[in-house]
């Protein structure tokens, strides 16, 4: 299974540990990532106004460099923006030529766009992934915190329901962990609040500590560095019994009886401003 | 339906927005959804209103969009289908667009939040709240 991959610019940065963990991963589960050339950032943030196309140049040359091939993204954020913006393109005619007229690209929407978890659940498939699990993470306790940005908005996001998502859970489950539903799962973080209103950030990111606390959870599962920053940092109290943090794939690569040696643990990284 | 304002506003957030905030009902949905609510001036469904009405300059002095964190999850439970982040992002960037608008930049970060803030929370910062 070969797809183009589109790391993100955190992904080089404060969350590489999540980019080692999965290529280390897929190199056992037979799927090969192949990162695009002179890639840059997405933007972080879908333009919500359609007048704002110089917003949308980063992503739809990223889209166009993808060649007509499965495009796909680790960061929950780079994939809202990629496959919000090919939905765009899509629709809008004048906006597509626009764009597509000053990048100097042939491109109309196409090409899948997904998020790698989609590949594990779409392409792979959980059974599979469940077969190939070398130490299954038998009795831990595990949440998922879906967050936003892989399900909304869900007419375009097509990742799972909105409401009522299951595909990290069944992954953690393929996974061999005891899975735990936290009620919210799918509640906001804060997201960049905690650069500018940080007190905001605090109480939605306490909300969903506390819950996953209260249902036994040991660690929450995200794909985004920006709900793994805020549910580490932001929290008004996670001492005593810690709920943990994690991206997927760490618990992917674990699963898999891989050690991955990272070259930047979050705190070591300090020049990554972008 | 009578057209209640002639705000400018208005009319470039319809165009924009793809959002016409006269098909809102008042039902708060969006509000009893929003997770940010406690930080705002204005409840969402009350922006709506607001928009309905065309009180343009109390909206653009409200604390409300920019506590808006575009979750999306008022878009998602809307039984109108509006999507008020887009709609909130227009009156963010009435505001924005103006000279001097922007709310937010570089020199409003502390030393200690450069070093270990995610890029992409920096990125998304500033494509909010800066132009």
């Amino acid at each position: 299974m070969r797809y183009r991959y589109f790391p993100g610019c955190t992904l080089k940065g404060q969350a590489k540990i999540m980019e080692e963990t999965t290529m280390a991963a897929a190199e056992v589960l037979g799927i090969e990532l192949q990162e695009l050339a002179d890639w840059q950032c997405c933007g972080a943030v879908f333009p919500l106004y359609e007048d704002e196309l110089i917003t949308l140049l980063s992503p739809v040359r990223t889209l166009a460099a993808a060649d007509g091939e499965p495009l796909v993204s680790l960061c929950a954020a780079c994939h809202n923006v990629l496959k919000r913006a090919q939905e765009l393109m899509q629709r809008n005619e004048e906006a597509r030529n626009k764009v597509t007229d000053f990048l100097e690209v042939d491109y109309s929407g196409e090409g899948r766009v997904l998020h790698f978890l989609e590949v594990l659940r779409d392409d792979l498939g959980f059974d599979r992934l469940a077969e190939m699990v070398k130490k299954p993470l038998t009795g831990r306790k595990l949440a998922a915190y879906y967050g936003c940005l892989l399900l909304r908005p869900a007419k375009i996001m097509q990742f799972d329901d909105p409401e009522n998502p299951t595909i990290i859970e069944d992954f953690l489950k393929a996974l061999g962990a005891e899975v735990v539903k936290t009620p919210y799962r799918t509640e906001c973080c804060g997201a960049y609040l905690s650069v500018t209103e940080e007190n905001v950030a605090r109480d939605t990111v306490s909300k969903i500590i506390d819950s996953a606390r209260r249902a036994g959870a040991e660690g929450l599962i995200t794909a985004c560095p920006l709900c793994h920053y805020n549910l580490e940092n932001c929290a008004e109290e996670n001492a005593g019994k810690p709920v943990k943090i994690f991206y997927f794939s760490e618990l992917l690569a674990e699963a898999l009886g891989l050690t991955v040696e990272s070259g930047s643990a979050e705190e070591k990284t300090g020049e990554g401003s972008p | 339906m009578a057209s209640i304002t002639k705000s400018r506003m208005l009319e470039e957030m319809k165009l924009q927005s793809g959002q016409d905030p006269s098909c809102c009902y008042q039902c708060a949905k969006c509000s009893a959804a929003c997770p940010v609510t406690a930080a705002m001036d204005l409840l969402p469904h009350q922006v709506i209103r607001y928009l309905q009405l065309g009180l343009e300059e109390e909206l653009l002095e409200s604390r409300t969009p920019w506590i808006c964190a575009s979750c999306f999850t008022c878009a998602a439970r809307c039984p109108r289908d509006l999507d008020l982040a887009r709609m909130m992002e227009g009156i963010r960037l009435a505001i924005l667009r103006r000279r001097e608008g922007n709310k937010f930049g570089p020199a409003d970060l502390a030393p200690e939040q450069l070093s270990k803030l995610p890029q992409q929370a920096l990125v998304s910062a500033f494509r909010k709240y800066n132009k």
